[in-house]
């Protein structure tokens, strides 16, 4: 697949100060996002995968947060030294964003036609009549049952699922060409997530736009992803596409990740693989490799330096010192 | 399974909530029908799965055969003790021999009590050891089975990590030394790393104690890799019951197929190669829930007969149980 690029994004480094000390979030992550390309950005919770992506948007409360470093290309500009008034034309326009959970996101005091018709308002110049006429199109597309008459509705009035495709129909009222997903099914019961796993596939290929969708679920991963990207304690570890990553992992941790996972189309083997330990805390300077105390490759330089991210095949990076396959050095 | 009487038997269990209405005088002008005539049994030993989607009952279910919900209907037995019935000693008994573990570590430990005073509040009610002594030694011997440093025992809840609160719970639900405990989705709340660990420790420890287990779940693969027996729950009603692998293999119920065809597989190539069957609309409301098979709205081979009869629960061979016109 070669596309042209659309994001670039380059040592992006995100800190917040608090009262307990400085939390390192994000250290220094560098990605490229094609045109038409999903790119999966998976990891736990606490692993800077949500903060990596607001950081792009402006989403970051600054202070106590803080992006000490990196650059956003999109579209030649800059995304992290863009004034406000600019930043705001970009958001939920060309780059849209949808969130976990569609009911603390949307307004609850507001209709749901309300808050389409308003978007479409601001950055479309629509008149009103056109934005109802448009807002009912997109609910109709986005698969929501009698639109019309559902637009006088309040966000506590849909279900989970319907309110995630009141959601989508919002994120995409604009035409963007980077729809971005920050755990759009986690909160959905599995039946609802595939209906909305399977719309989204409908509108990237109608719209041909792309996607950063985050997620700790590598299953969904699996069916949905060009590339994925897998995070651990704010650093970039392994980045490949879909196929080999899931038939040929490098990192220790995305290997384990993987073994921690039981299938549901295999018969059981054995007992599962568990990581030991807990993910590290983000209020110390990394050190070494984020992952080393909880690896079972270990070796003497992990201890010491942290490895950066570095190609083992083509399209295929990761940040150990260890070749998995062999158990030694790279 | 084995021929022996099960540990826990349950028969035509029936938990309606209802819902009142007026201010001074009130009626009910409906129910909630969270549970419908569930029958099951579970053998010593035996881990059953129950999984579906939220709100179909599953977790009503878990609650009411442990009696922390009156039931509307039906008989429950536990090692030989009527649950519904039992009081004073008896249910004291029950208590003891039945316990469960939480779906959120965070909520179900008592942020005021340290570690000690939670897993040592069950050996206390049930007079376990003779002095405050021997109990602090128990309790420390508990944190230890389940992977927690003892020395921890004066911490609170709020210094440990999700993975290890989970720990603190299983240590309490351990405390009354039970033969049975009801899992209520106990790893749904944590991380995938610790998913493995927290599923690992429940399985040593049903090794070494020989404990049963109920475990209600909406994780179909981690129920397929835990349980013997998986029970298949839809709008308060058991719809499928059967053997691990027959059900996963093999599944007779439209909706157990459809659920099954919704969870994702973490492998690409198999992921977009296999058929799914997407399910439309959603879970109908339990207060008005549909007639004849409660499936019938949204299932993709619904017939006439299937909005009109309530489907029977019918034996396919080999311990194979399904509520389908269909199947």
């Amino acid at each position: 697949m070669d596309r042209p690029t659309l994001l670039e994004v380059n040592d992006l480094k995100t800190r917040f100060h608090t009262a307990e000390g400085t939390i390192y979030a994000v250290n220094g992550i560098s990605y490229i996002l094609k045109e038409g390309e999903t790119l999966a950005v998976v990891g736990e919770s606490g692993c800077g995968k949500s903060v990596s992506v607001q950081s792009l948007l402006g989403l970051i409360p600054i202070p106590p947060g803080e992006i000490a470093s990196g650059s956003a290309v999109y579209q030649d500009r800059d995304l992290l030294k863009m004034a406000e008034p600019e930043l705001e034309k970009v958001r939920g326009k060309e780059i849209a964003m949808i969130f976990q959970d569609p009911m603390t996101s949307l307004n609850p005091v507001l209709t749901i036609g309300k808050q389409i018709t308003e978007s479409l308002e601001k950055h479309m110049k629509m008149n009103h009549d056109e934005a109802v006429r448009r807002a009912v199109e997109l609910l109709e597309w986005v698969g929501l049952p009698d639109p019309a008459r559902r637009l006088g509705d309040y966000p506590h009035q849909f279900s989970g699922g319907m309110r995630q495709r009141v959601m989508i129909a919002m994120a995409l009222a604009c035409g963007p060409t980077i729809l971005i997903a920050d755990e759009p099914t986690t909160a959905l019961d599995v039946t609802i997530q595939a209906q909305i796993v399977e719309l989204v596939k409908r509108l990237r290929q109608e719209v041909g736009m792309a996607m950063i969708w985050i997620t700790h679920d590598l299953g969904v991963v699996a069916g949905l992803a060009d590339r994925v990207i897998v995070m651990y304690a704010g650093f970039i570890v392994e980045e490949a596409d879909v196929e080999s990553l899931y038939e040929d992992p490098r990192h220790p941790y995305t290997l384990a990740l993987l073994a921690a996972l039981p299938r549901v189309d295999r018969r059981r083997h054995q007992r599962l693989m568990s990581i030991p330990g807990a993910p590290p805390n983000l209020l110390v300077a990394p050190h070494g490799c984020p992952f080393a105390p909880r690896c079972e490759r270990v070796i003497e330089r992990c201890q010491a330096e942290n490895p950066s991210l570095e190609a083992v095949a083509p399209r295929h990076r990761i940040a150990c010192w260890v070749d998995v396959q062999t158990g030694g050095p790279r | 399974m084995s021929l022996a009487e099960p540990l826990v038997k349950v028969e035509n269990l029936t938990k309606h909530f209802p819902i009142m209405r007026g201010i001074l005088i009130q009626r009910k002008v409906g129910a909630v029908q969270a549970v419908d005539d569930v029958s099951f049994a579970i053998a010593q030993g035996e881990t059953l799965g129950l999984v579906g989607e939220s709100g179909c009952g599953k977790t009503t279910a878990g609650r009411t055969l442990l009696a922390l919900y009156p039931a509307t209907a039906g008989l429950v037995t536990i090692d030989g003790h009527n649950v519904h019935q039992a009081k004073g000693r008896e249910l004291l008994a029950v208590r003891r021999k039945a316990q469960i573990i939480f779906q959120d570590p965070f909520a179900s430990l008592n942020p005021r009590w340290t570690v000690g005073t939670i897993v040592g509040e069950p050996i206390k009610v049930h007079k376990l050891t003779k002095s405050s002594k021997e109990r602090s030694a128990r309790v420390k011997e508990l944190m230890e089975l389940v992977g927690l440093n003892a020395r921890l025992i004066n911490r609170f809840p709020h210094e440990f990590s999700g993975g290890q609160r989970q720990r603190i719970g299983v240590a309490r639900a351990l405390a009354s030394e039970p033969k049975f405990i009801v899992c209520d989705e106990p790893i749904s709340a944590l991380d995938v790393s610790i998913q493995a660990q927290v599923v690992n420790l429940l399985e040593d420890l049903q090794d070494r104690l020989g404990l049963t287990y109920l475990f209600i779940a909406h994780d179909l693969s981690m129920v397929r890799h835990i349980c013997d027996r998986v029970a298949v729950m839809y709008l308060g009603v058991i719809v499928e019951l059967a053997e691990r692998n027959e059900l996963y293999e093999n599944p007779l119920n439209p909706y157990t197929q459809s659920l099954l065809s919704a969870v994702p597989i973490p492998d690409p190539k198999k992921d977009r190669a296999r058929q799914r069957t997407i399910l439309t609309g959603d879970v109908p409301s339990p207060i008005n829930p549909p007639s004849g098979c409660r499936f019938h709205p949204r299932c993709p081979v619904a017939i006439p007969l299937c909005s009109e009869a309530r489907p029977e629960w019918r034996d396919m061979g080999g311990n194979h149980w399904v509520a389908c016109h269909r199947a």
